[in-house]
């Protein structure tokens, strides 16, 4: 069959549960990841091309809380939470200041900062391998994601098994259900915040900083509040990887994720907290069905091409349809 | 005792202000004044034989950042285009190198003189089909620079769909090296280091005495007027890319001769290095690109003396953050443009 029709899509595509369950836990944690961009971006007018670093501070931070100092999971989010936050003020502090371009290759240097220390201070992160969970554990048999599996084994034999998804393809649903119910709980507040009055001042700098500041706002104040929130989002999301990939490993926190993140965020569209949800969902089931395509190719033509697909979109879109998918025009201000 | 402290502290203070008064007026005097320090505190701590290797090897790496960089900061200055693109256009231009000098099997001039002009090639291509376009379009800042990061996206996957991702290098001697007074170059290295500097020194001379290159300034200055004034702008700007396109290819090929490893993600990583540059020279002067990725090259070897080698590159990033902070205008550059 397939000598026939080589793009022929293989049908075990839709019966690949764990497969589909994992795509989609990856578009909820990036989805998180771009909320953050969408509050700078779309809401403030600030560009923020740093957000694969909190990613990688809020991944880091929570394995070392858990696993090197013993804290409980969720104790340990909340810290690296803190951590993200104080790196926020403290890149953004100085050059939020700048022009908004000079801001991008300052943030994006310091996501880069911050990924060769994970590749680079072995004794804190592990390295390059990540090793630090695999350590521990043979040390004092200590897993990172110990906390959550007590969880989501409770949820599998109390909640899954009498329904009929007890099946190891199942098991990592608990993961996916929570992920996605974080992300719609962070939609539905930063919708009311952006509706707020902080909200609307925030919107009033995007327009026309100058105008905000002669009424007496302290548009800085407001910027930084609004990266505190991006590096929140973004230490949330890497806490995700971390739980789903059981390690933390530097590669996962390339710059390439935060344009992904971009990818996403005018996919769904400018000035829209759904629309990253639909625009994570469609990039990840666009960039992972690509598998299902029974292209003769090997596995580094394939990525690239999924990149060079990634690469497009943002062309695309930002040539014929800069406000996205489900941007509203008259919300865009892409800045001259 | 209080009273003391605080008059102290305000003396203190006053002696800051001043330090930073003349800090801003006199930039360039403040920053060799800090370069040499850092250079005599090595010399003190490790060594003047040392020291001058590594400042060998940090020149090398310079005169390809520099030629990376003044690319980078025209392309800015006259089209307020953060090209996020141009480190992929370095990967282009060594990979046509490449493909000229190993797989076809023809002499290195010959294989980067092609790199050189079919990367230049690419640039005016995608100045016609894409950015004049976008301008007409009155694009905004954010609508270009996503696109220069979905064009480099496209370049770099594009470079990995045909040629792999397995490290390549370029068929060049490896071996010989020259000695002098105790130092060694290799001969690969050397020939680098000349070549970067006179096309440097050429393109310098270009800018300063050509009709063309004062055309190109005078746009960086002000387009509006220079339009005004009858300058051809369209010209000019096919030029400008022809120029940086061309540049980035031959800086391209130069760092793979020089390090002797070539992946689809090459030029990317030297992309934060070349930003560094042009923000330490002033964001869109050429000269200031030129110094400031000869300094970048130097203080990335620096570095090599006091912390482990695998840290190299974050100091690049480290200037350029520190530079954003301390004088965002850069070194050669003047408050007005921010």
């Amino acid at each position: 069959m397939s000598d026939v029709l080589p793009l022929a899509i293989s049908l075990n595509f839709l019966t690949a549960w764990d497969f589909w369950i994992g795509v989609f836990i990856l578009a909820g944690v990036y989805g998180l990841f771009t909320l953050g961009l969408q509050i700078n971006v779309g809401y403030t007018g600030i560009i923020n091309f740093g957000q694969a670093g909190f990613m990688a501070i809020g991944a880091y931070a929570s394995v070392i809380f858990t696993v090197e100092v013993g804290l409980p999971m969720l104790v340990s989010l909340a810290l690296a939470i803190l951590v993200a936050i104080a790196a926020g003020l403290l890149i953004g502090l100085p050059s939020l200041r700048l022009r908004a371009d000079y801001f991008a290759i300052a943030t994006i240097a310091f996501a880069e900062i911050i990924r060769l220390t994970g590749q680079n201070a072995r004794g804190l992160t592990g390295g390059n391998q990540g090793t630090i969970a695999i350590e521990l554990q043979q040390e004092e048999s200590r897993f990172f994601t110990d906390g959550w599996f007590e969880v989501s084994d409770w949820v599998g034999s109390n909640i899954l098994d009498p329904i009929g998804l007890g099946a190891q393809e199942f098991a990592s649903l608990p993961l996916l259900a929570l992920v996605w119910l974080v992300l719609v709980v962070m939609v539905v507040v930063l919708n009311r915040l952006v509706r707020s009055p902080w909200g609307r001042v925030l919107r009033a700098i995007r327009e026309d900083e100058d105008a905000a500041r002669a009424l007496g706002k302290n548009a800085f104040a407001y910027k930084l509040q609004s990266l505190s929130i991006a590096a929140s989002l973004g230490a949330l999301a890497g806490f995700f990887i971390a739980v789903r990939l059981e390690t933390v490993n530097q590669d996962v926190f390339q710059p390439l994720v935060t344009f992904i993140g971009y990818a996403i965020l005018v996919l769904g569209g400018l000035a829209s907290f759904a629309g990253v949800m639909v625009g994570a969902v469609i990039l990840w089931t666009v960039l992972e069905g690509m598998r299902f395509l029974d292209l003769p190719l090997g596995a580094d033509k394939i990525a690239a091409l999924r990149f060079i697909l990634v690469g497009l979109i943002l062309i695309g879109l930002m040539a014929f349809r800069p406000q996205g998918m489900l941007g509203k025009r008259e919300e865009m201000v892409l800045g001259e | 005792m209080e009273a003391g402290t605080l008059a102290a502290a305000g003396e203190r203070g006053s002696a800051l202000a001043q330090a930073r008064g003349f800090a801003s007026r006199h930039p360039v005097q403040v920053f060799v004044a800090i370069l040499v320090v850092v250079a005599l505190a090595l010399i003190a701590a490790e060594g003047l034989r040392s020291f001058a290797q590594v400042s060998i090897n940090g020149l090398v790496a310079g005169s390809y950042f520099a030629l990376g960089a003044i690319g980078l900061t025209l392309v800015y200055g006259i089209l307020k285009l953060v090209n996020f693109a141009h480190g992929d256009m370095l990967t282009f231009g060594a990979y046509v190198a490449f493909l000229f000098n190993v797989t076809i099997g023809m002499p290195l001039l010959i294989a980067l003189l092609v790199a050189v002009a079919a990367t230049a090639a690419v640039g005016v291509v995608l100045e016609l089909g894409m950015w004049r376009p976008m301008r007409r379009k009155k694009a905004g800042m954010l609508q270009l620079l996503l696109m220069a990061i979905g064009l480099a996206f496209v370049l770099r996957n594009a470079i990995q769909f045909v040629a792999g991702t397995q490290p390549r290098t370029l068929d060049v001697d490896r071996t010989s090296a020259i000695s002098f007074l105790d130092l060694t170059i290799g001969r690969t290295q050397l020939i680098v280091l000349v070549t970067g500097i006179v096309v440097l020194l050429a393109v310098a001379l270009m800018l300063r005495r050509t009709s063309l290159g004062r055309q190109m300034r005078a746009l960086a200055d002000n387009f509006d007027l220079a339009e005004t004034t009858g300058i051809d702008t369209g010209r000019v700007v096919i030029v400008t890319w022809i120029l940086s396109a061309g540049l980035a290819g031959l800086a391209g090929v130069l760092v793979v001769a020089s390090t002797g490893s070539l992946t689809p993600n090459t030029g990317f990583q030297l992309l934060l290095a070349m930003f560094a540059a042009v923000i330490l020279g002033g964001i869109g002067n050429a000269y200031g690109a030129l110094a400031g990725g000869l300094v970048l090259g130097l203080s990335q070897e620096w570095s090599t003396l006091v912390i482990a080698a695998q840290w190299k590159i974050a100091v690049s990033f480290a200037v350029l953050i520190l530079v954003l902070v301390f004088r965002p205008q850069g070194i050669f550059g003047s408050a007005r443009t921010l």
